[in-house]
């Protein structure tokens, strides 16, 4: 089938070609000429996304198949992409985002010497390559291949600056978590093949193989994909890799760690939809861990020092958000909050970078200051992101966010008010944030505040340009009470979330309040948090503060009942039982032989005498049994 | 006589001679229970030879069954002749070196 | 011919090189070698297509019902092209190494190879038993001679547990061939006895077999001889242990132990599994503790290994393919680490974690080698490692048991466990500080980035077309599973 889509196997191979380059030539290649083609590239497939976007939206959806990955038997996974809607919306938000985050690091990550920056976005456009088979995978297989890619991408990239000792840990916890959750994701794709022999996103989702699963089998599909999720979304019980991950470079932290791979379980469940949609048991798991996770991360976040940190715990939050939506059947509500997140979050994480290269290196916000008059861009375009982070019409955050609330009061004023309560706790923090770091005197030495310049063009029109998005990024999901028709989000989603028509039960009346409802209190926040931290002192926290700040001491329960232990158990297995057990087994054996040997040569005693002896016992003894006992 | 008289005579010389085998310290002692338990034996053929050729010579008279018993005597006393031969040149060896035929003295086998 | 000639060459070039003084032509001689066997075995593969000239029958001891056959069928081309490109990434890898008397080293080295060519060509079973000990012999030698300090007394005891576990697989041969129709010990009499032999004969006839086989490979818990003799041995012979003798085991397995005592291996499969995935775990929880590299590598050996063999019990053709096509990767990447190891070993004298550390920043191109090694290790997709376990994960799914769920989750745990222990060794030998024990570390040089950069393409080629490998070994596994099915044909399958 000849379709002009084919060509689409370019959107993944830029990039990878880019890592190609950049990873081979970086010993040789100048900075500016590995700048330019890791951002080119991705320019290249940002491009192509477009056109593709465009594509899609006159209709032309299709599934290009390249080759046959895996045959066996009767089962048959092709190497394919598959261009429908979803995947052209997460193209253009991945290669989008990443081409600013790319032109950003250029600029960021310039003191690094030539190889190591020809290293960096050599591992930055893997990453990007490793993104796209994700979304464009047109089967679980394809899709599972960019999932563990990514993992990989964002261990190589967490531990960049391998020479430091925390950081490389950091790098390898992201991992195995990731790998735990993988795990599930792996079992639900065995328990798919099992049943239906097939691993295509259009044969699972088709009524034939849908009627073929039992309800327990969707459940437990549903379930450990969502478990998959949970450690590549960072949710609840799989999420404290996360923050651990602000190790990287800052940059990576606002692709990676916020716009693109922390998504791929919300982009997979949206896939999933239909099956999905199938199990009650599921959705009310998924809601709840969502609502959860966003609840807990930002009381975290209410107590962080670290300006990454406090944005690390709001991803965490924010995606606990969207797999709120998910879980409620919101899935467009979800995807459109993936979209608006990635704009804010981004710029959030790279405004959080230009404050870091302005304060030398200083991560910490009880250093900073009345930054707002140095570094002006900086301060406005962070302002921009939290006032859409709060979710203030008309910013985009506020769209997303509230079409998640609606679906919540739809489902249960409980979730509801919950989730009202994580909003309203998302507001006070971030605004916390902004306060403490741009307001307020400089709590810094003087030599850092000599230091202090806004950063140089190369990052300052990216944030420019994520502002901007930030702010008429919500005008495609206007919802309908609003202006009719002005969904356009759910309106070009439909053919792939089926079952997002949930008939608005609620009267146009309602729903304005909630919105503004939701608003005011947000407002309310964002001015106590004003008058608290405008002029902002540290003081030593206690009691429930401490313990926010100590993030729960979630980690050190893992520690201790997860880590420690087989720790112990290794220990225990390689000491005793390989030691003293098995070997020693071995080992007695051989002993054995060798105190049997010893006492048989005692019969040689030499004495000849003893010797006739023997002879006439045994000849005796043959004697007796040959004619007396054989018959 | 009866061939049981034979058996027991030759039975008693023979648990004689392994008696005197197992128990005697002297070298030419223990030479000579074996040439003891080698007679003893010797003694059964015979008898048993002539006890299956008179059965023989009852039912035919011109037969010669029974002497293989009396031709395995000679390869018997040519086997002890050799033996002893051999033997006692090692005992007088023996006596040449240590002055003394006592058997306990022959342990040198365990190095 | 092509069988014959495979198993000729290395053994007459192995003999020729005791007799070359020059260090430098015998190491020349000896990947010259190689090279050969690797043309032969790839134009077996792909330019041969006459079968009558992929196997020879000759005669042997026809009094004792044994004849001289071997035959390169699809297992046999597999395994015979791993081990022929091992062979010559081994050489090249190693190519620097000094030995002393290495006309000995080189010519034992030959030698071993071919006899490991003969115990995957063998269609006769006492020709099997004779190459397997062969293997043997040269093996030895290499490790007492040219090996660690403990070298004398681990290789004794290498020797004597391997060894016995043979002559339990003698005793089983010896007992079979009394029961073939014809008193020989072709495998064809012997697949003929799957469907005659008693019920309670193939019971403890399995274990007889099976206990040579885990030895081999080895399974827990027949497997303490191995982390000591990796660790004792010279590299190469290492490389070779681990990465070309443990398919011994496993062509064992799926050539002559479940096609011919295919109901004793249905009746003890449940208890091979669970012995199986225990002894992943195991290997696994263990490694994840220990401080040297050589041990960990050994270990990681253990637990692959382990999945393969559960794979082989799983009797069914997804898991045989995938057991295949990880049999050639599993011998690539592991061959991969130990060149590593090797390397490292010979740049500072040890491979202990005390002694090393920070290294990338000395030799960053080795840094990225070994990383990508190790993450083929452990199943990222796009190597060929996730071909492989994918594949067989998705074939013990399949097992037709009430616990296919706990055996999938054990492996997949083993995955998990296989992440967290290889990316703690990345970290100790490559991240962080540089060692104060650490002086002068030279980054790779060009013989050994040539190996190591053939282990990666190969890598990165079969995880990206896995089918090039699964296409060849397609119909090996129908019959195998065909073979295998016989059984569920037959009137009673208790107590015939």
């Amino acid at each position: 089938m000849n379709n002009v889509l084919n060509i689409v196997y370019l959107i993944p191979l830029l990039p990878f070609i880019g890592f190609l380059i950049n990873g081979l030539g970086r010993k040789w290649l100048p900075k500016s000429a590995v700048g330019i083609i890791g951002s080119g590239v991705i320019l290249g497939s940002f491009l192509l996304s477009v056109w593709v976007f465009f594509q899609v939206k006159g209709g032309n959806t299709h599934t290009a198949d390249y080759f046959n990955f895996l045959s066996v038997g009767s089962l048959t996974i092709p190497f394919a992409f598959q261009i429908d809607q979803l995947s052209s919306i997460f193209l253009l938000i991945i290669t989008g985002v990443g081409f600013l985050i790319h032109v950003y690091s250029t600029s960021y990550m310039h003191d690094e010497t030539k190889e190591h920056f020809g290293r960096y976005f050599a591992y930055l456009n893997l990453f990007v390559f490793f993104m796209l088979l994700l979304v464009m995978g047109a089967n679980y297989v394809i899709m599972f291949m960019g999932w563990e890619g990514v993992g990989l991408s964002s261990y190589l990239l967490i531990g960049y600056w391998f020479k430091n000792k925390s950081y490389n840990k950091a790098a390898s916890k992201a991992f195995v978590m990731n790998r735990i959750g993988d795990l599930a994701f792996l079992i639900a794709l065995f328990w798919i093949i099992g049943k239906i022999n097939t691993v295509s996103f259009s044969e699972v989702f088709s009524a034939a193989s849908i009627s073929k699963f039992s309800a327990t089998d969707i459940t437990g599909i549903t379930l450990l994909l969502f478990i998959g999720a949970t450690g590549k979304s960072a949710q609840i019980p799989l999420y404290t890799w996360l923050p651990d991950a602000m190790a990287g470079p800052t940059p990576v932290s606002a692709l990676i760690h916020a716009a693109t791979m922390v998504t791929a379980g919300i982009y997979m469940i949206a896939r999933s939809n239909i099956l999905y949609s199938l199990s009650e048991v599921t959705m009310t798991v998924v809601a709840i861990t969502g609502l959860l996770t966003a609840v807990l991360a930002a009381t975290i976040a209410l107590k962080q020092n670290d300006i990454k940190k406090v944005l690390a715990y709001s991803t965490v939050s924010q995606l606990g958000y969207m797999v709120l939506a998910m879980g409620l059947g919101a899935y467009t509500a979800g995807v459109f909050h993936v979209m608006t997140h990635a704009f804010f979050k981004a710029l959030l994480f790279l405004g959080a970078g230009s404050v870091i290269h302005a304060m030398g290196g200083v991560q910490d916000i009880r250093y900073m200051g009345g930054l707002s008059g140095k570094i002006k861009i900086t301060f406005i375009t962070f302002l921009i992101a939290c006032i859409a982070i709060a979710g203030i019409p008309p910013f985009s955050g506020f769209f997303s966010k509230d079409a998640i609330l609606l679906a919540a009061w739809q489902k249960s004023p409980v979730i509801y008010v919950i989730a009202l309560l994580g909003a309203l706790l998302t507001a006070f923090y971030m605004f916390r944030l902004l306060f403490i770091t741009f307001t307020g005197k400089f709590r810094g030495t003087e030599e850092q505040k000599h230091h202090l310049h806004e950063s140089p063009s190369a990052m300052t029109i990216p944030l420019i340009i994520l502002a901007i998005l930030s702010v008429v990024g919500g005008f495609i999901g206007i919802p309908n009470v609003i202006m009719q028709g002005g969904d356009k989000l759910a309106a070009f989603l439909q053919p792939v979330i089926a079952t997002n028509g949930e008939a608005h039960h609620v009267a146009a009346s309602t729903e304005f309040m909630l919105m503004g409802l939701s608003t005011a209190l947000v407002i309310l926040a964002i001015v106590a948090a004003w008058y608290m931290f405008r002029n902002y002192q540290y003081k030593e926290s206690k009691g429930l503060g401490k313990v926010l700040e100590n993030k729960w001491y979630v980690d050190e329960m893992y520690d201790a009942a997860v880590v420690n232990p087989l720790k112990k158990f290794g220990n225990f297995l390689k000491n005793v039982i390989e030691k003293s057990g098995i070997d020693g087994v071995v080992n007695g054996a051989g002993r054995l032989v060798q105190y049997g040997s010893r006492q048989f040569r005692l019969l040689q005693s030499g004495q000849t005498g003893s010797y006739i002896l023997l002879m006439v016992l045994s000849m005796v003894i043959i004697f007796i049994i040959q004619f007396f006992l054989r018959k | 006589m009866p061939i049981n008289y034979y058996i027991f005579l030759s039975v008693a010389l023979f648990c004689i001679g392994i008696v005197g085998v197992l128990t005697r310290r002297n070298a030419i002692i223990v030479f000579m229970c074996i040439e003891l338990m080698l007679n003893a034996v010797n003694l059964l053929l015979v008898a048993f030879s002539k006890m299956h050729h008179m059965k023989a010579l009852a039912a035919d008279v011109a037969s010669t069954a029974g002497t293989d018993g009396q031709l395995f005597v000679f390869f018997i006393m040519v086997v002890a002749a050799a033996e002893v031969s051999v033997g006692l040149a090692i005992i007088v060896m023996m006596y040449r070196n240590i002055h003394s035929v006592d058997i306990n003295f022959l342990n040198r086998l365990k190095h | 011919m092509i069988a014959v000639l495979l198993i000729l060459i290395p053994l007459i070039t192995g003999l020729a090189t005791f007799f070359i003084r020059n260090d430098k032509l015998v190491k020349a001689w000896s990947l010259f070698a190689t090279v050969i066997t690797l043309a032969v075995s790839i134009s077996g593969i792909w330019l041969v297509k006459d079968a009558k000239y992929l196997e020879h029958h000759g005669t042997w001891l026809q009094i004792l019902g044994s004849s001289f056959s071997v035959k390169l069928d699809a297992l046999g081309q597999l395994l015979c092209l791993l081990t022929a490109i091992g062979y010559f990434l081994i050489f090249t890898a190693t190519w620097k190494n000094v030995y002393s008397k290495s006309y000995n080293f080189y010519g034992l080295m030959l030698l071993a190879l071919s006899g490991l060519m003969g115990v995957y060509l063998a269609m006769d079973a006492l020709l099997l038993y004779f190459f397997w000990e062969l293997t043997l012999i040269p093996v030895y030698f290499l490790c007492s001679q040219w090996g660690g300090e403990r070298r004398i007394a681990v290789t004794f005891k290498f020797f004597v547990y391997t060894f016995l576990g043979s002559i339990l697989m003698l005793v089983g041969i010896l007992y079979l061939q009394s029961k073939t129709a014809d008193h020989s010990f072709s495998i064809k009499s012997f697949y003929e006895l799957q469907t005659t032999l008693s019920k309670g004969d193939q019971s403890w006839l399995f274990w007889l077999f099976f206990i040579a086989f885990a030895v081999k490979m080895p399974i827990f818990p027949f497997h303490t001889w191995q982390p000591d003799t990796y660790q004792q041995s010279p590299t190469s012979t290492t490389m070779v242990l681990s990465g070309l003798m443990v398919k011994m085991g496993l062509l064992g397995l799926i050539r002559w132990l479940v096609p011919i005592l295919s109901i004793g291996a249905e009746m003890w499969s449940y208890t091979v599994i669970p012995l199986a995935l225990i002894g992943l775990i195991y290997a696994s929880l263990i490694a994840l503790r220990l401080s040297d590299m050589k041990l960990i590598i050994a270990y990681s050996s253990i637990a692959h290994v382990a999945l393969m063999c559960v794979a082989v019990f799983a009797s069914n053709e997804i898991a045989m393919q995938g057991v295949l096509l990880q049999m050639f990767n599993h011998g690539i990447n592991i061959i991969g680490m130990w060149m590593v190891a090797d390397m490292i070993e010979k740049r500072t004298g040890t491979t202990k974690f005390s002694g090393l550390g920070g290294l990338a920043q000395k030799a960053p191109t080795m840094a990225i080698f070994f990383v990508i090694i190790s993450l083929a290790n452990i199943a990222l997709p796009l190597t060929n490692g996730f071909a492989g376990e994918f594949l067989m994960f998705t074939g013990i799914m399949k097992i037709h048991s009430p616990y296919y769920l706990w055996f999938t989750i054990a492996a997949c745990a083993g995955v998990v466990l296989g992440a967290a222990y290889t990316l703690r060794m990345v970290r100790k030998i490559f991240y962080g500080e540089l060692s104060t024990e650490v002086t002068g570390f030279e980054d790779v040089s060009l013989n050994e980035k040539l190996a190591l950069s053939l282990v990666v393409i190969l890598i990165l080629v079969l995880g990206i077309y896995p089918q090039a490998i699964l296409n060849m070994t397609d119909s090996f596994s129908k019959d195998f599973i065909e073979r295998i099915n016989i059984i569920q044909f037959l009137p009673s399958k208790t107590g015939i």
